[in-house]
């Protein structure tokens, strides 16, 4: 049977044709739509690396029937930067050494943009840590990864000190 | 994965309708059912979405002074629900100590009730497994069972129940509702389970077709807002299933306690409420009576195989859940929810 969807990647609003309904938002973007910095780690809801925002919330895309996400808004590690202008928090992960051989990078970002969004973490290193523990690397980069996250939180916080007065 | 049909239901007689049928499962985040799937631990047919179904995405308070919890609110969602976190901390506490911050924006309440058992040998579908496939016998009580339950057992079955969210829940007498062929029904909790006996593959009182609508929580919940704890051991600090878990919600008036709740996690094919050591609790808040409810909390526990550890574990988390609560709920939720540990030497928990 073929079901069709609606789905927004990265702003542009797209409809798509699913030839097989088993298919996950993970594998839509990576084999349909050729979006492949989404990574497939362990495709079972444990690693992150497959970490998307939809609807400006971060979730495991490996863990979501596509079919059920008619009508999403989707952000991927594509829609990130601004042209060749990185994202800050892109940035902060080269400056930290965030990252060894950077398969999990992608979900680190998506994950960490999706942290900063639910404002639980605030400036504080071990509640960033809780926040992220759903993204593994095997090249432990923790600490740069951290450190990346902290640095771009406390840039946010005092733009908005800045916005306040 | 086996292909299946799937429907979207507008209504929730029409989900209850088309989930009637042989072989149809509810499908809501599908955080367990996808991953399932993909092992062919489960195969069905059909899958009825229930994700757009209007009305059960609220946290809305009862006149009587309970909460009603729709069954697709996100556990993330009622997490971060400010009224709720000051009414019920404790389950706040233990939905921000289970899965992942990715899984918690995604997984529904309905969900992590009728989340399956994590033995390895139910996810291993080479393995022998009475839950999964009844008569075929039990590979976990020879395998590797050192995480297995301790409490409720049979010789058909040794898993447990990973939910964390339901050990607060349990203790503090949730209520479930369910809408089936025959109208709407309630039931409490701690019977929506069932304990494996000869029949595992049974999991809960459920019908075909029935479908978890809400939650409730009672009025007298809130009494405990004060002095309620949820804490977990895990293999890990964080993003890991509990080795054994406890809540402990006590109601303190000029410091003698009115009433005390406990349940476990992890012990069991269901969360585990402790009632007998809630009753040695009335009265003064003390060690000694902590530790005297703590045995009879593990009173009944016997290993299953190489677990005889996780009963003395239990003990000793009830025994400083039970400290902590009198200690009284910390302002804010702990850096690492549930923890009984810090990451950083000399760090405050809850700092």
């Amino acid at each position: 049977m073929n079901h069709s969807i609606s789905l927004t990647v990265n702003g542009v609003r797209r409809a798509i044709a699913l030839s097989d309904l088993r298919v996950t938002l993970l594998d839509l973007l990576r084999e349909q739509l050729h979006l492949t910095g989404t990574k497939k780690g362990c495709d079972r809801g444990q690693c992150g690396a497959c970490t998307i925002l939809v609807n400006a919330r971060r979730i495991n895309s490996c863990l979501a029937l596509a079919v059920s996400h008619d009508g999403a808004d989707i952000t991927t590690i594509e829609g990130v930067a601004r042209g060749d202008e990185l994202h800050p928090l892109q940035a902060a992960f080269i400056a930290h050494d965030g990252f060894q051989c950077g398969f999990c990078t992608p979900g680190q970002i998506m994950s960490a943009l999706g942290l900063i969004n639910e404002r639980q973490a605030g400036y504080d290193a071990e509640r960033i840590r809780e926040g992220m523990s759903g993204n593994l690397c095997r090249c432990g980069a923790y600490a740069g990864i951290t450190e990346a996250v902290l640095e771009v939180q406390k840039n946010l916080a005092e733009t908005e000190e800045r916005r306040v007065v | 994965m086996k292909s299946f049909d799937y429907v979207r239901p507008a209504s929730v007689s029409d989900a209850i309708a088309a989930a009637s049928l042989p072989g149809a499962v509810y499908l809501a985040a599908g955080t367990n059912l996808l991953d399932l799937m993909k092992g062919g631990v489960s195969r069905p047919d059909r899958l009825i979405d229930v994700t757009r179904l209007p009305g059960l995405d609220r946290i809305e308070p009862l006149a009587d002074g309970g909460v009603r919890i729709g069954a697709l609110v996100r556990n993330a969602d009622l997490a971060h629900d400010p009224a709720f976190a000051k009414s019920y901390p404790a389950v706040v506490e233990a939905l921000l100590s289970g899965a992942s911050a990715q899984l918690r924006n995604a997984a529904t309440v309905g969900g992590n009730l009728l989340q399956r058992t994590r033995c390895a040998y139910f996810y291993d579908v080479a393995s022998a497994c009475n839950r999964r496939e009844p008569g075929s016998g039990c590979d976990a009580h020879h395998g590797e069972n050192r995480l297995h339950a301790v409490l409720g057992w049979s010789d058909a079955c040794i898993a447990t129940h990973p939910s964390d969210l339901c050990v607060p829940l349990v203790a503090l007498d949730a209520v479930v509702e369910i809408e089936g062929k025959s109208g709407r029904r309630e039931v409490r909790l701690e019977d929506l389970h069932r304990l494996p006996g000869e029949e595992p593959q049974r999991e809960t009182v459920l019908a075909p077709g029935d479908l978890i609508v809400a939650l409730k929580l009672p009025a007298g919940a809130r009494n405990f807002s004060g002095h309620a704890r949820y804490l977990k051991v895990r293999e890990r600090t964080s993003y890991a299933f509990a080795v054994v878990s406890a809540a402990a919600c006590l109601s303190i008036a000029r410091g003698e306690i009115a009433e005390a709740r406990i349940a476990l996690g992890g012990v069991a094919a269901k969360p585990w409420r402790a009632r007998a050591a809630e009753k040695l609790l009335a009265g003064t808040p003390d060690a000694e009576n902590f530790r005297r409810a703590a045995e009879a909390a593990l009173a009944d526990a016997k290993p299953s195989g190489d677990n005889e550890f996780k009963i003395e574990l239990a003990r000793r988390i009830v025994l400083r859940a039970l400290t902590l609560a009198a200690a009284g709920t910390p302002e804010r939720i702990a850096a690492l929810p549930a923890s009984p540990f810090s990451t950083q030497p000399g760090a405050l928990h809850d700092a």
